[in-house]
């Protein structure tokens, strides 16, 4: 054999080795959503939407924890949207590229892969027991936003950085200030890169259960949250005790939940892969 | 060199990228209404030293400039110099077109709004005039507002040079403003600026030695950061006094 040959047939088999890494995460999920589809879909109707939780699992719905996933969904965007948007633009325009800069940016890395049970246990001592917010709507938000600030950070310095120096230059040979040229240019023009970022941090904190268990998030809550300040149940953690009751109808009704969480989590994703897509389509430097 | 008064000049000055020296001891003057070119080989300073005029240097970390740059006579490295007040003076137009993808009419009255201006009769006039005056005027009338990015690359440089005109400066800086476009649309920039210059002084810097020929009337060359050579266009390419400029504009280097 050749070189050549060699060169070739070593192509031909990385080629396949990367089809069948790619058919086993596929498959993987595919059996995944099949299993959790024929399991739960039965089971979801009107009343599984409406219904408060139940000791009975054939009366139980998930209304207090969609209802909770919901709040706890618009209130961390509320508080995590403008303090990671904001940070993200000092870094990006405002900071020196010095030393400290560096230090924070790897800092900032490394806080995105904190699990996110520490930042559970952080939210119990500093929101619930120091500030005295108990296990609240809003002491959860708070831990979720701290959850995902580094990843709306990382992902907000990288949609400014895409936008062309060449913008910065013209705004700011017709005599703009700094501000005016991130509030007119830099953030319009990375505005779909932005958002498409915090959309993809929402979706990571949806799915969190952990750091809501630890402050103190209940499994039971028989009424719907109607302010910040009272307590709550999410999704996950809906389904986290269904699955470790012993009946089988109750794994049912966790199938079902976890078909509502996932149509969450597919629809936030579908948004912001199509914000990305339009603002690919939209802005060509 | 002559009677004229000059608009710009530059006095004992020397400017630095960190520990490196890029400009060294420039003293230079730039007549009103006339158009000086830069020319010399890339790396030799002629783009920082214009950029020096508008103080578009000042956002890049480690830059430091020593010496005097004065503007009507007066010193625009002043501390009590502010710089959104010294750039409605000095427009710059950059090497590559660079509108902002927004509408042609909002790209023309940015500089406008930025100052606050709001009023929409005050805002269309001031985007008639200066599509006008940058010979745009005809191409884009029907649709001011549509995206300045679906423009034509030599459109867009000269949407860009009538943006730099909506604030009514008196200094328009070009840093190689037809090195992007194709000869068509460069034989238009360079007819627009000779018709500005009988508003504007106009400071343009050009690898092209055709270009800087034919539009310019004072040449100056620069080398290794230094100003080798500054004179009248003619004399310079007909008779160089330094033997570098002379390898240079004869394309033996560079």
């Amino acid at each position: 054999m050749t070189n050549s040959d060699i060169n070739r047939l070593k192509d031909k088999a990385f080629q396949v080795f990367g089809i069948f890494c790619t058919f086993i995460g596929l498959v993987v999920l595919a059996v995944f959503l099949f299993d959790i589809i024929a399991e739960g879909i039965a089971r979801i109707d009107w009343d599984f939407l409406t219904s408060l939780p139940s000791r009975r699992a054939s009366r139980a719905g998930i209304l207090t924890a969609w209802v909770g996933t919901l709040w706890i969904l618009v209130l961390t965007t509320i508080i995590a949207f403008p303090l990671g948007v904001a940070a993200g633009v000092y870094l990006e325009e405002y900071g020196k590229k010095n030393k400290m800069a560096n230090f924070l940016e790897i800092n900032i890395a490394n806080l995105a892969g904190v699990p996110s049970i520490i930042y559970g246990l952080l939210g119990l001592e500093v929101f619930v027991r120091q500030m005295r917010l108990g296990g609240s709507l809003l002491a959860g938000a708070l831990t979720l936003s701290l959850l995902i600030l580094p990843i709306i950070i990382v992902t907000t310095r990288e949609a400014i950085k895409a936008v062309p120096r060449s913008i910065r230059d013209g705004s700011y040979a017709l005599g703009a200030s700094k501000w005016q040229t991130v509030w007119n240019q830099v953030l319009p023009a990375s505005f779909g890169g932005i958002l498409t970022g915090i959309i993809l941090a929402l979706s990571r904190a949806v799915g969190e259960a952990a750091p809501l268990i630890v402050i103190g998030a209940l499994a039971y809550v028989p009424f719907t949250p109607s302010t910040p300040m009272d307590e709550f149940t999410v999704l996950p953690i809906q389904i986290f005790n269904w699955t470790s009751r012993p009946q089988e109808a109750f794994l049912t009704n966790a199938a079902a939940a976890i078909i509502i969480l996932l149509i969450i989590t597919f629809l936030l994703n579908g948004i912001a892969v199509y914000l990305r897509n339009k603002q690919q389509k939209k802005v060509k430097w | 060199m002559s009677k004229k008064t000059n608009k710009l000049e530059a006095i004992n000055l020397d400017a630095y990228y960190g520990d490196f020296h890029a400009l060294k001891n420039i003293n230079i003057g730039m007549e009103e209404k006339a158009v000086t070119a830069f020319i010399g080989p890339s790396g030799c300073g002629k783009s920082t030293f214009l950029r020096t005029f508008n103080r578009m240097n000042d956002y890049i970390d480690g830059f430091k400039v020593e010496g005097q740059i004065l503007l009507d006579g007066k010193d625009i490295y002043q501390k009590n110099i502010r710089v959104d007040e010294l750039r409605k003076e000095v427009g710059m137009v950059f090497q590559k077109p660079n509108p902002f993808p927004k509408s042609i009419f909002e790209n023309v009255v940015y500089g406008l709004k930025i100052q606050g201006i709001k009023k929409k009769s005050v805002l269309e006039e001031a985007a008639e005039t200066s599509l006008k005056r940058a010979a745009l005027w005809d191409e884009v009338k029907d649709k001011l507002h549509k995206s300045a990015l679906a423009l034509s690359g030599g459109q867009q440089q000269r949407l860009c040079i009538a943006r730099a005109l909506a604030i009514s400066p008196s200094v328009l800086l070009m840093d190689e403003p037809a090195s992007a476009l194709d000869p068509i649309s460069t034989a238009k920039v360079e007819e627009l600026i000779y018709e500005l210059k009988t508003d504007y002084t106009i400071v343009i810097v050009t690898h092209n030695m055709q270009q800087a020929g034919r539009v310019s009337d004072h040449t100056a060359f620069f080398y290794m950061g230094e100003l080798v050579e500054f004179n009248k266009t003619k004399t310079m390419f007909t008779s160089p006094k330094d033997e570098r400029t002379q390898n240079y504009i004869t394309g033996r280097f560079g």
